[in-house]
Protein backbone atom coordinates (compact mmCIF):
# COMPACT_ATOMS: atom_id res chain seq x y z
CA UNK A 1 0.00 0.00 0.00
CA UNK A 2 2.51 2.36 0.85
CA UNK A 3 4.51 1.61 -1.63
CA UNK A 4 1.56 2.54 -4.37
CA UNK A 5 1.15 5.55 -2.68
CA UNK A 6 4.56 6.73 -3.15
CA UNK A 7 4.69 5.13 -6.61
CA UNK A 8 1.67 7.58 -7.20
CA UNK A 9 2.80 10.23 -5.46
CA UNK A 10 6.80 9.78 -7.80
CA UNK A 11 4.81 9.74 -10.93
CA UNK A 12 2.34 12.54 -10.49
CA UNK A 13 5.38 14.62 -10.17
CA UNK A 14 7.03 13.83 -13.67
CA UNK A 15 3.51 14.98 -14.94
CA UNK A 16 3.41 18.70 -14.45
CA UNK A 17 5.60 19.40 -17.57
CA UNK A 18 3.85 17.52 -20.01
CA UNK A 19 0.16 18.72 -19.22
CA UNK A 20 0.42 22.60 -17.11
CA UNK A 21 0.90 25.76 -18.19
CA UNK A 22 3.56 28.15 -16.98
CA UNK A 23 1.80 29.22 -14.35
CA UNK A 24 1.34 26.06 -12.73
CA UNK A 25 4.61 24.75 -13.25
CA UNK A 26 6.16 27.67 -11.20
CA UNK A 27 3.72 26.53 -8.56
CA UNK A 28 4.59 23.03 -8.64
CA UNK A 29 8.57 24.81 -8.78
CA UNK A 30 7.53 26.38 -5.32
CA UNK A 31 6.07 23.43 -4.04
CA UNK A 32 9.48 21.50 -4.22
CA UNK A 33 10.99 24.67 -2.70
CA UNK A 34 8.99 24.70 0.42
CA UNK A 35 9.12 20.60 0.61
CA UNK A 36 12.86 20.90 0.91
CA UNK A 37 12.56 23.53 3.32
CA UNK A 38 9.66 22.13 5.47
CA UNK A 39 11.29 18.21 5.35
CA UNK A 40 14.46 19.98 6.81
CA UNK A 41 12.26 21.53 10.26
CA UNK A 42 10.66 18.23 10.15
CA UNK A 43 14.03 17.01 11.30
CA UNK A 44 13.99 19.13 13.78
CA UNK A 45 10.50 19.54 15.08
CA UNK A 46 9.82 15.12 14.57
CA UNK A 47 12.53 13.29 14.92
CA UNK A 48 14.34 15.52 17.16
CA UNK A 49 11.80 17.30 19.17
CA UNK A 50 12.97 20.15 19.31
CA UNK A 51 10.44 22.54 18.18
CA UNK A 52 12.22 25.83 16.27
CA UNK A 53 10.37 29.11 15.39
CA UNK A 54 13.81 30.38 13.91
CA UNK A 55 14.31 28.02 10.60
CA UNK A 56 13.89 30.52 8.07
CA UNK A 57 17.68 31.58 9.11
CA UNK A 58 18.85 28.95 6.91
CA UNK A 59 17.01 29.36 3.89
CA UNK A 60 17.15 33.43 4.29
CA UNK A 61 20.92 33.43 4.71
CA UNK A 62 21.93 30.56 2.26
CA UNK A 63 19.93 32.73 -0.19
CA UNK A 64 21.08 36.37 0.87
CA UNK A 65 25.20 34.45 0.41
CA UNK A 66 24.14 33.38 -3.02
CA UNK A 67 22.80 36.66 -4.06
CA UNK A 68 25.60 39.24 -2.64
CA UNK A 69 28.31 37.08 -4.14
CA UNK A 70 27.06 36.64 -7.88
CA UNK A 71 24.96 40.18 -7.76
CA UNK A 72 28.06 42.17 -6.30
CA UNK A 73 31.40 40.56 -6.07
CA UNK A 74 31.33 38.94 -9.22
CA UNK A 75 31.28 35.23 -8.40
CA UNK A 76 30.34 32.29 -10.76
CA UNK A 77 27.04 30.30 -9.33
CA UNK A 78 29.20 27.00 -8.35
CA UNK A 79 31.58 28.79 -6.33
CA UNK A 80 28.70 30.95 -4.71
CA UNK A 81 26.62 27.71 -4.15
CA UNK A 82 29.51 26.00 -2.17
CA UNK A 83 30.60 29.49 -0.27
CA UNK A 84 26.35 29.93 0.44
CA UNK A 85 26.09 26.67 1.93
CA UNK A 86 28.97 26.18 4.06
CA UNK A 87 28.35 29.28 5.49
CA UNK A 88 25.42 28.52 6.67
CA UNK A 89 25.95 25.02 7.51
CA UNK A 90 29.10 27.13 9.62
CA UNK A 91 25.97 29.60 11.06
CA UNK A 92 23.63 26.30 12.30
CA UNK A 93 26.78 24.76 13.65
CA UNK A 94 27.46 28.16 15.88
CA UNK A 95 23.47 28.73 16.56
CA UNK A 96 22.96 25.02 17.55
CA UNK A 97 25.67 25.64 19.96
CA UNK A 98 23.31 28.50 21.57
CA UNK A 99 19.99 26.95 21.13
CA UNK A 100 20.70 23.58 22.50
CA UNK A 101 21.39 24.83 25.65
CA UNK A 102 18.36 24.71 26.41
CA UNK A 103 14.95 22.25 24.86
CA UNK A 104 11.47 22.76 24.52
CA UNK A 105 10.24 26.21 25.08
CA UNK A 106 13.26 27.54 25.81
CA UNK A 107 14.87 26.15 22.79
CA UNK A 108 11.88 27.73 20.38
CA UNK A 109 12.55 30.93 21.82
CA UNK A 110 16.70 31.42 21.34
CA UNK A 111 16.25 29.75 17.60
CA UNK A 112 13.15 33.11 17.12
CA UNK A 113 15.23 35.36 19.05
CA UNK A 114 18.30 34.65 16.71
CA UNK A 115 16.78 34.98 13.55
CA UNK A 116 14.72 38.02 14.55
CA UNK A 117 18.57 39.52 14.68
CA UNK A 118 19.35 38.35 11.39
CA UNK A 119 15.78 39.70 10.08
CA UNK A 120 16.54 42.75 11.75
CA UNK A 121 19.98 43.02 10.58
CA UNK A 122 18.42 41.78 6.61
CA UNK A 123 16.63 45.46 7.00
CA UNK A 124 19.04 47.38 8.68
CA UNK A 125 22.40 46.33 7.48
CA UNK A 126 21.09 48.51 4.23
CA UNK A 127 25.05 49.38 2.69
CA UNK A 128 25.30 45.43 2.51
CA UNK A 129 21.89 43.99 1.84
CA UNK A 130 19.76 46.84 0.25
CA UNK A 131 17.27 47.21 3.37
CA UNK A 132 13.28 46.72 2.38
CA UNK A 133 14.18 47.09 -1.57
CA UNK A 134 15.85 43.69 -1.39
CA UNK A 135 18.30 42.55 -3.82
CA UNK A 136 16.96 42.25 -7.34
CA UNK A 137 18.69 41.90 -10.97
CA UNK A 138 19.83 38.15 -10.02
CA UNK A 139 20.06 35.21 -12.25
CA UNK A 140 19.75 31.72 -12.05
CA UNK A 141 22.62 29.31 -12.59
CA UNK A 142 23.19 27.15 -15.54
CA UNK A 143 24.52 23.27 -14.29
CA UNK A 144 26.08 21.38 -17.34
CA UNK A 145 25.37 24.82 -19.31
CA UNK A 146 21.51 23.87 -19.41
CA UNK A 147 19.67 26.91 -18.99
CA UNK A 148 17.44 27.04 -16.28
CA UNK A 149 15.48 30.03 -17.26
CA UNK A 150 12.28 28.61 -18.99
CA UNK A 151 9.93 27.33 -16.36
CA UNK A 152 10.35 23.53 -17.70
CA UNK A 153 13.49 23.39 -17.29
CA UNK A 154 13.46 25.16 -13.79
CA UNK A 155 10.99 22.42 -12.57
CA UNK A 156 13.33 19.47 -13.46
CA UNK A 157 15.92 21.10 -11.23
CA UNK A 158 14.17 21.81 -8.40
CA UNK A 159 12.76 18.15 -9.07
CA UNK A 160 16.01 16.44 -8.86
CA UNK A 161 17.24 18.22 -5.90
CA UNK A 162 14.10 17.83 -4.34
CA UNK A 163 14.12 13.79 -4.85
CA UNK A 164 18.13 13.94 -3.46
CA UNK A 165 16.79 15.99 -0.36
CA UNK A 166 14.12 13.43 0.61
CA UNK A 167 16.25 10.67 -0.09
CA UNK A 168 19.21 11.81 2.01
CA UNK A 169 16.73 12.86 4.96
CA UNK A 170 14.87 9.58 5.41
CA UNK A 171 18.02 7.64 5.20
CA UNK A 172 19.37 10.01 7.68
CA UNK A 173 16.18 9.04 9.97
CA UNK A 174 16.21 5.71 9.51
CA UNK A 175 19.80 4.90 10.21
CA UNK A 176 21.41 3.99 13.11
CA UNK A 177 21.59 7.66 14.37
CA UNK A 178 18.16 8.13 13.15
CA UNK A 179 17.17 5.64 15.79
CA UNK A 180 19.48 7.30 18.52
CA UNK A 181 17.42 10.70 17.67
CA UNK A 182 14.21 9.53 18.33
CA UNK A 183 15.54 7.53 21.58
CA UNK A 184 16.75 11.16 22.58
CA UNK A 185 13.62 13.04 21.61
CA UNK A 186 11.25 10.42 23.52
CA UNK A 187 13.80 9.56 26.80
CA UNK A 188 16.79 11.60 26.65
CA UNK A 189 17.76 10.77 30.62
CA UNK A 190 17.63 7.24 29.20
CA UNK A 191 19.82 7.53 26.33
CA UNK A 192 22.52 9.18 28.37
CA UNK A 193 22.03 6.37 30.85
CA UNK A 194 22.75 4.00 27.83
CA UNK A 195 25.69 5.50 26.58
CA UNK A 196 24.07 8.26 24.07
CA UNK A 197 25.44 11.48 23.75
CA UNK A 198 21.58 13.63 23.90
CA UNK A 199 23.62 17.27 23.33
CA UNK A 200 25.97 15.81 20.36
CA UNK A 201 23.23 13.69 18.69
CA UNK A 202 20.84 17.05 18.82
CA UNK A 203 23.56 19.36 17.64
CA UNK A 204 24.75 17.08 14.96
CA UNK A 205 20.44 16.97 13.74
CA UNK A 206 20.50 21.09 14.00
CA UNK A 207 23.46 21.30 11.50
CA UNK A 208 21.67 18.96 9.64
CA UNK A 209 18.64 20.35 8.96
CA UNK A 210 20.41 23.78 8.41
CA UNK A 211 21.99 22.22 5.74
CA UNK A 212 19.00 21.34 4.19
CA UNK A 213 17.22 24.32 4.71
CA UNK A 214 20.34 26.32 2.99
CA UNK A 215 19.91 24.76 -0.17
CA UNK A 216 16.10 25.17 -0.27
CA UNK A 217 17.27 28.76 0.16
CA UNK A 218 19.14 28.20 -2.74
CA UNK A 219 16.67 26.83 -4.53
CA UNK A 220 14.46 29.66 -3.79
CA UNK A 221 16.89 32.78 -4.79
CA UNK A 222 17.11 31.05 -8.12
CA UNK A 223 13.94 30.59 -8.44
CA UNK A 224 12.34 34.11 -7.58
CA UNK A 225 16.18 35.80 -8.51
CA UNK A 226 15.64 38.18 -5.85
CA UNK A 227 15.69 38.59 -2.12
CA UNK A 228 13.89 40.22 0.17
CA UNK A 229 14.29 40.48 4.30
CA UNK A 230 10.48 38.91 4.50
CA UNK A 231 12.10 35.50 3.87
CA UNK A 232 13.73 35.69 7.28
CA UNK A 233 11.31 36.77 9.01
CA UNK A 234 9.21 34.88 11.33
CA UNK A 235 6.21 34.52 9.35
CA UNK A 236 8.69 32.83 7.01
CA UNK A 237 9.40 30.49 10.03
CA UNK A 238 6.13 29.73 11.42
CA UNK A 239 4.33 29.40 7.65
CA UNK A 240 7.17 26.16 7.34
CA UNK A 241 6.07 24.88 10.84
CA UNK A 242 2.07 25.37 10.07
CA UNK A 243 3.30 23.07 7.16
CA UNK A 244 5.09 20.78 9.46
CA UNK A 245 2.15 20.07 11.75
CA UNK A 246 -0.72 20.19 9.60
CA UNK A 247 1.10 17.37 6.70
CA UNK A 248 2.22 15.28 10.19
CA UNK A 249 5.67 15.93 12.06
CA UNK A 250 8.08 13.08 12.92
CA UNK A 251 6.44 11.59 8.99
CA UNK A 252 8.82 10.53 6.38
CA UNK A 253 6.79 12.88 3.71
CA UNK A 254 3.65 14.17 5.43
CA UNK A 255 5.51 17.91 6.08
CA UNK A 256 5.74 18.11 1.79
CA UNK A 257 2.09 17.87 1.80
CA UNK A 258 1.65 20.24 4.59
CA UNK A 259 4.21 22.94 2.94
CA UNK A 260 2.62 21.85 -0.41
CA UNK A 261 -0.68 22.92 1.21
CA UNK A 262 0.24 26.13 3.00
CA UNK A 263 1.96 27.95 -0.70
CA UNK A 264 -1.13 26.61 -2.47
CA UNK A 265 -3.15 28.67 -0.41
CA UNK A 266 -0.75 31.52 -0.12
CA UNK A 267 -0.04 31.66 -3.71
CA UNK A 268 -3.10 30.66 -5.17
CA UNK A 269 -6.22 30.88 -3.06
CA UNK A 270 -4.71 34.09 -2.29
CA UNK A 271 -6.12 35.39 -5.88
CA UNK A 272 -9.25 34.76 -5.18
CA UNK A 273 -9.80 35.20 -1.60
CA UNK A 274 -8.05 38.36 -0.38
CA UNK A 275 -8.01 37.08 3.36
CA UNK A 276 -6.15 33.92 2.40
CA UNK A 277 -4.53 34.01 6.23
CA UNK A 278 -8.14 33.85 7.38
CA UNK A 279 -8.61 30.63 5.08
CA UNK A 280 -5.24 29.09 6.37
CA UNK A 281 -6.64 29.17 9.81
CA UNK A 282 -9.85 27.69 9.05
CA UNK A 283 -7.87 24.92 6.99
CA UNK A 284 -5.24 24.00 9.86
CA UNK A 285 -8.25 24.47 12.20
CA UNK A 286 -9.94 21.69 10.69
CA UNK A 287 -6.62 19.41 10.36
CA UNK A 288 -5.83 19.72 13.89
CA UNK A 289 -9.88 18.93 14.84
CA UNK A 290 -9.74 16.07 12.24
CA UNK A 291 -6.33 14.80 11.72
CA UNK A 292 -4.71 15.98 15.18
CA UNK A 293 -1.70 13.97 13.76
CA UNK A 294 -1.57 15.60 10.13
CA UNK A 295 -2.74 14.83 7.23
CA UNK A 296 -0.57 12.35 5.69
CA UNK A 297 -1.36 9.95 9.29
CA UNK A 298 -4.82 11.19 9.13
CA UNK A 299 -4.90 10.03 5.70
CA UNK A 300 -3.34 6.60 6.28
CA UNK A 301 -5.67 5.99 8.97
CA UNK A 302 -8.88 6.71 7.18
CA UNK A 303 -7.56 4.38 4.11
CA UNK A 304 -6.67 1.40 7.04
CA UNK A 305 -10.73 2.13 8.23
CA UNK A 306 -12.09 2.03 4.84
CA UNK A 307 -9.94 -1.42 3.79
CA UNK A 308 -10.95 -2.56 7.67
CA UNK A 309 -8.01 -2.78 9.30
CA UNK A 310 -7.37 -2.76 12.68
CA UNK A 311 -7.01 0.99 13.30
CA UNK A 312 -2.97 1.47 14.92
CA UNK A 313 -2.53 4.84 16.37
CA UNK A 314 1.19 4.79 16.39
CA UNK A 315 1.46 3.97 12.22
CA UNK A 316 3.57 6.50 10.91
CA UNK A 317 3.36 6.99 6.97
CA UNK B 1 44.20 -6.13 46.97
CA UNK B 2 42.08 -5.16 43.84
CA UNK B 3 40.44 -1.54 43.36
CA UNK B 4 36.57 -1.89 44.56
CA UNK B 5 34.05 -1.86 42.09
CA UNK B 6 32.46 1.16 43.36
CA UNK B 7 33.72 3.79 45.94
CA UNK B 8 31.65 6.67 47.21
CA UNK B 9 33.58 9.22 49.49
CA UNK B 10 32.58 11.87 51.56
CA UNK B 11 29.10 12.42 48.78
CA UNK B 12 27.66 15.36 49.63
CA UNK B 13 24.40 16.66 47.84
CA UNK B 14 22.19 19.42 49.14
CA UNK B 15 19.18 20.93 47.27
CA UNK B 16 18.85 24.72 48.61
CA UNK B 17 18.63 23.79 52.71
CA UNK B 18 17.75 20.48 52.31
CA UNK B 19 20.75 17.98 52.56
CA UNK B 20 20.02 14.66 50.99
CA UNK B 21 23.48 13.13 50.51
CA UNK B 22 25.50 14.14 53.45
CA UNK B 23 28.56 12.81 54.02
CA UNK B 24 27.88 9.11 52.48
CA UNK B 25 31.14 6.83 51.69
CA UNK B 26 30.77 3.52 50.53
CA UNK B 27 32.73 0.35 49.51
CA UNK B 28 31.94 -1.89 47.60
CA UNK B 29 33.72 -5.07 46.02
CA UNK B 30 33.82 -6.66 42.21
CA UNK B 31 30.97 -9.17 42.44
CA UNK B 32 29.59 -8.37 45.30
CA UNK B 33 25.41 -8.00 46.26
CA UNK B 34 24.86 -4.85 48.04
CA UNK B 35 21.41 -3.69 49.12
CA UNK B 36 20.81 0.25 50.12
CA UNK B 37 17.88 -0.07 52.12
CA UNK B 38 16.33 3.15 53.95
CA UNK B 39 12.75 4.89 54.48
CA UNK B 40 10.91 6.84 52.06
CA UNK B 41 13.51 10.12 52.06
CA UNK B 42 16.17 8.74 52.74
CA UNK B 43 18.07 9.48 49.91
CA UNK B 44 18.24 6.49 48.24
CA UNK B 45 17.73 7.27 44.49
CA UNK B 46 19.56 10.70 45.07
CA UNK B 47 22.30 8.44 45.74
CA UNK B 48 21.69 6.55 42.92
CA UNK B 49 21.73 9.63 40.67
CA UNK B 50 24.72 11.00 41.62
CA UNK B 51 25.98 7.79 41.17
CA UNK B 52 24.63 7.72 37.18
CA UNK B 53 25.54 10.99 36.69
CA UNK B 54 21.96 12.20 36.67
CA UNK B 55 23.25 14.43 39.83
CA UNK B 56 25.99 16.46 40.35
CA UNK B 57 27.59 16.12 43.30
CA UNK B 58 28.22 19.07 45.84
CA UNK B 59 31.22 17.38 47.05
CA UNK B 60 32.85 14.14 47.17
CA UNK B 61 34.22 11.68 44.98
CA UNK B 62 32.88 8.53 43.26
CA UNK B 63 35.22 5.93 41.78
CA UNK B 64 34.83 3.41 39.54
CA UNK B 65 37.16 0.59 39.69
CA UNK B 66 39.73 3.23 41.02
CA UNK B 67 39.23 5.61 38.37
CA UNK B 68 37.38 9.12 39.35
CA UNK B 69 34.07 9.18 37.29
CA UNK B 70 33.09 11.96 39.50
CA UNK B 71 33.13 14.66 37.07
CA UNK B 72 32.07 12.69 33.77
CA UNK B 73 28.81 13.39 31.93
CA UNK B 74 26.34 10.19 32.25
CA UNK B 75 27.13 8.63 28.79
CA UNK B 76 30.66 8.29 29.55
CA UNK B 77 30.53 6.25 32.56
CA UNK B 78 28.01 4.34 30.53
CA UNK B 79 30.85 3.15 28.17
CA UNK B 80 33.16 2.63 31.72
CA UNK B 81 30.78 -0.21 32.54
CA UNK B 82 28.14 1.54 34.66
CA UNK B 83 24.23 1.10 33.97
CA UNK B 84 21.32 1.56 35.24
CA UNK B 85 17.75 0.86 35.62
CA UNK B 86 15.12 2.95 36.93
CA UNK B 87 12.08 3.06 39.26
CA UNK B 88 9.92 4.67 37.33
CA UNK B 89 9.47 2.52 34.06
CA UNK B 90 11.05 4.78 31.04
CA UNK B 91 10.80 2.97 28.06
CA UNK B 92 9.69 3.69 24.50
CA UNK B 93 6.61 3.17 24.60
CA UNK B 94 5.98 3.01 20.84
CA UNK B 95 9.06 1.11 19.86
CA UNK B 96 8.74 -2.83 20.00
CA UNK B 97 10.78 -4.80 22.83
CA UNK B 98 13.54 -5.68 20.58
CA UNK B 99 14.42 -2.43 19.47
CA UNK B 100 14.42 -1.10 23.32
CA UNK B 101 17.14 -4.04 24.21
CA UNK B 102 18.67 -3.10 20.41
CA UNK B 103 19.23 0.64 21.56
CA UNK B 104 21.15 -0.18 24.72
CA UNK B 105 23.57 -2.22 22.80
CA UNK B 106 23.63 0.52 19.94
CA UNK B 107 24.90 3.09 23.19
CA UNK B 108 27.76 1.36 23.57
CA UNK B 109 29.23 0.80 19.96
CA UNK B 110 30.71 3.02 17.34
CA UNK B 111 27.64 2.64 14.52
CA UNK B 112 25.26 4.94 16.93
CA UNK B 113 26.80 7.84 14.73
CA UNK B 114 26.28 6.05 11.68
CA UNK B 115 23.70 8.01 9.72
CA UNK B 116 23.58 6.04 6.77
CA UNK B 117 22.65 2.42 7.34
CA UNK B 118 19.26 1.49 9.44
CA UNK B 119 19.63 -0.41 12.62
CA UNK B 120 18.28 -3.49 11.47
CA UNK B 121 21.40 -3.90 9.27
CA UNK B 122 23.73 -4.84 12.00
CA UNK B 123 22.31 -8.66 12.49
CA UNK B 124 24.61 -8.81 15.92
CA UNK B 125 22.65 -6.12 16.97
CA UNK B 126 19.71 -8.31 16.64
CA UNK B 127 21.05 -11.68 18.09
CA UNK B 128 22.33 -10.33 21.28
CA UNK B 129 19.19 -8.24 22.07
CA UNK B 130 16.87 -11.75 21.22
CA UNK B 131 19.65 -12.94 23.89
CA UNK B 132 19.20 -10.94 26.10
CA UNK B 133 14.96 -10.92 26.31
CA UNK B 134 15.25 -14.44 26.17
CA UNK B 135 17.47 -14.46 29.26
CA UNK B 136 14.49 -12.48 30.91
CA UNK B 137 12.02 -14.63 29.69
CA UNK B 138 10.41 -12.45 27.33
CA UNK B 139 11.92 -14.01 23.89
CA UNK B 140 8.26 -14.72 22.63
CA UNK B 141 7.15 -10.61 22.99
CA UNK B 142 10.25 -9.82 21.25
CA UNK B 143 7.93 -7.61 18.44
CA UNK B 144 5.17 -6.23 20.36
CA UNK B 145 5.15 -2.71 21.21
CA UNK B 146 5.78 -1.94 25.06
CA UNK B 147 2.61 -0.41 25.40
CA UNK B 148 0.98 -4.09 24.76
CA UNK B 149 2.64 -5.32 27.72
CA UNK B 150 1.58 -5.80 31.31
CA UNK B 151 3.85 -3.20 34.26
CA UNK B 152 5.60 -6.75 35.30
CA UNK B 153 6.81 -7.53 32.15
CA UNK B 154 8.12 -4.15 31.59
CA UNK B 155 9.82 -4.23 34.61
CA UNK B 156 11.85 -7.20 33.09
CA UNK B 157 12.18 -5.36 29.71
CA UNK B 158 13.66 -3.13 32.34
CA UNK B 159 16.49 -5.36 33.07
CA UNK B 160 17.01 -6.65 30.28
CA UNK B 161 18.07 -3.57 28.45
CA UNK B 162 20.43 -3.14 31.83
CA UNK B 163 21.69 -6.96 31.25
CA UNK B 164 22.17 -6.13 27.68
CA UNK B 165 25.09 -3.73 28.26
CA UNK B 166 26.90 -6.57 30.60
CA UNK B 167 27.88 -3.77 32.52
CA UNK B 168 30.93 -4.19 35.30
CA UNK B 169 28.37 -2.69 37.85
CA UNK B 170 24.73 -2.47 37.78
CA UNK B 171 22.51 0.04 39.89
CA UNK B 172 19.11 -1.57 40.36
CA UNK B 173 16.73 1.11 41.73
CA UNK B 174 13.57 -0.91 43.10
CA UNK B 175 13.43 -3.72 40.56
CA UNK B 176 10.21 -5.36 42.45
CA UNK B 177 7.66 -2.23 42.92
CA UNK B 178 4.78 -2.63 42.08
CA UNK B 179 5.09 -6.50 41.12
CA UNK B 180 2.93 -8.94 41.97
CA UNK B 181 4.24 -11.89 44.58
CA UNK B 182 4.35 -14.62 41.15
CA UNK B 183 6.52 -11.52 39.89
CA UNK B 184 8.44 -11.03 42.31
CA UNK B 185 9.68 -14.46 42.23
CA UNK B 186 10.67 -14.54 38.84
CA UNK B 187 11.95 -11.30 38.88
CA UNK B 188 14.17 -12.06 41.90
CA UNK B 189 15.12 -15.50 40.28
CA UNK B 190 16.47 -13.18 37.61
CA UNK B 191 18.19 -11.25 39.24
CA UNK B 192 19.96 -13.59 41.70
CA UNK B 193 21.29 -15.23 38.14
CA UNK B 194 23.21 -12.72 37.36
CA UNK B 195 26.59 -13.49 36.95
CA UNK B 196 29.42 -12.49 39.00
CA UNK B 197 30.70 -10.46 36.95
CA UNK B 198 29.03 -8.06 37.09
CA UNK B 199 28.45 -6.05 40.72
CA UNK B 200 24.78 -5.49 42.08
CA UNK B 201 23.98 -2.16 44.21
CA UNK B 202 19.87 -2.14 44.54
CA UNK B 203 17.76 -0.36 46.41
CA UNK B 204 14.59 -1.52 48.19
CA UNK B 205 12.34 0.18 49.78
CA UNK B 206 10.55 -3.28 51.69
CA UNK B 207 13.85 -4.71 53.13
CA UNK B 208 12.21 -8.35 53.55
CA UNK B 209 11.03 -8.66 49.80
CA UNK B 210 15.12 -8.19 48.45
CA UNK B 211 17.13 -9.03 51.94
CA UNK B 212 17.94 -12.61 50.75
CA UNK B 213 19.57 -11.21 47.64
CA UNK B 214 22.06 -9.26 49.27
CA UNK B 215 25.61 -10.27 51.11
CA UNK B 216 25.77 -6.75 52.23
CA UNK B 217 23.71 -3.77 52.84
CA UNK B 218 23.89 -0.36 53.50
CA UNK B 219 20.86 1.73 55.75
CA UNK B 220 20.29 5.18 54.85
CA UNK B 221 18.14 7.71 56.70
CA UNK B 222 18.34 11.25 56.06
CA UNK B 223 21.42 11.30 54.08
CA UNK B 224 23.79 9.40 55.85
CA UNK B 225 24.85 5.77 56.18
CA UNK B 226 23.52 4.84 59.46
CA UNK B 227 24.51 1.23 59.08
CA UNK B 228 27.13 -0.80 56.67
CA UNK B 229 27.94 -4.23 57.06
CA UNK B 230 27.40 -7.98 56.24
CA UNK B 231 23.90 -8.45 55.58
CA UNK B 232 22.84 -10.38 59.10
CA UNK B 233 24.86 -7.71 61.22
CA UNK B 234 22.92 -5.42 59.83
CA UNK B 235 19.62 -6.77 60.67
CA UNK B 236 21.22 -7.53 64.34
CA UNK B 237 22.10 -4.02 64.74
CA UNK B 238 20.26 -1.96 66.97
CA UNK B 239 20.38 0.96 64.99
CA UNK B 240 18.63 -1.06 61.93
CA UNK B 241 15.93 -1.98 64.08
CA UNK B 242 15.16 1.61 65.75
CA UNK B 243 15.85 3.30 61.93
CA UNK B 244 13.39 0.79 59.99
CA UNK B 245 12.02 -1.75 61.59
CA UNK B 246 10.14 1.26 63.43
CA UNK B 247 10.21 -0.59 67.10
Amino acid sequence: MRWITAALIGGSLLLPPFFAGDFYINLASQILIAAIFALSLNLLVGFGGMTSLGHASYLGVAAYISALLTNRYGFGHGAAAIISISGTVAMAGFFGVIALRATGLGFLMITLALSQVLWGLAYRMSNVTNGDNGITGLTRPAPFGISLENPVSFYWFALIVATMAFVMMTIFVTSAFGSSLMGVRDQARRMAALGFNPWLIRWITFVYAGFWGGISGLLYVYYHKYIHPTSLSITSSAEALLGVIAGGSGTLGGPAVGAALVLLLKNYASAYIERWNMLLGLVFLFIVLVMPTGIAPGFSRLVARMRGERIDDRSRA
Amino acid sequence: MTDPALEVINLKKAFGGLAVTQDVSLVVRPGERRLIIGPNGAGKTTLFNQISGDLRPNSGQIRLFGADITGLPPYRRAHCGLSRTYQIITLFAGDTIQHNVSLALLGLRPSRWQIWLPMSHYRDIAVEARQALDAVGLLHLADRSISDIAYGERRRVELAIALAQRPRVLLLDEPLAGLSNAERTTVKSLIASIPRETTLVMIEHDMDTALDLAETVTLLNYGRVIVDGKRDAVIADERTREVYLGT
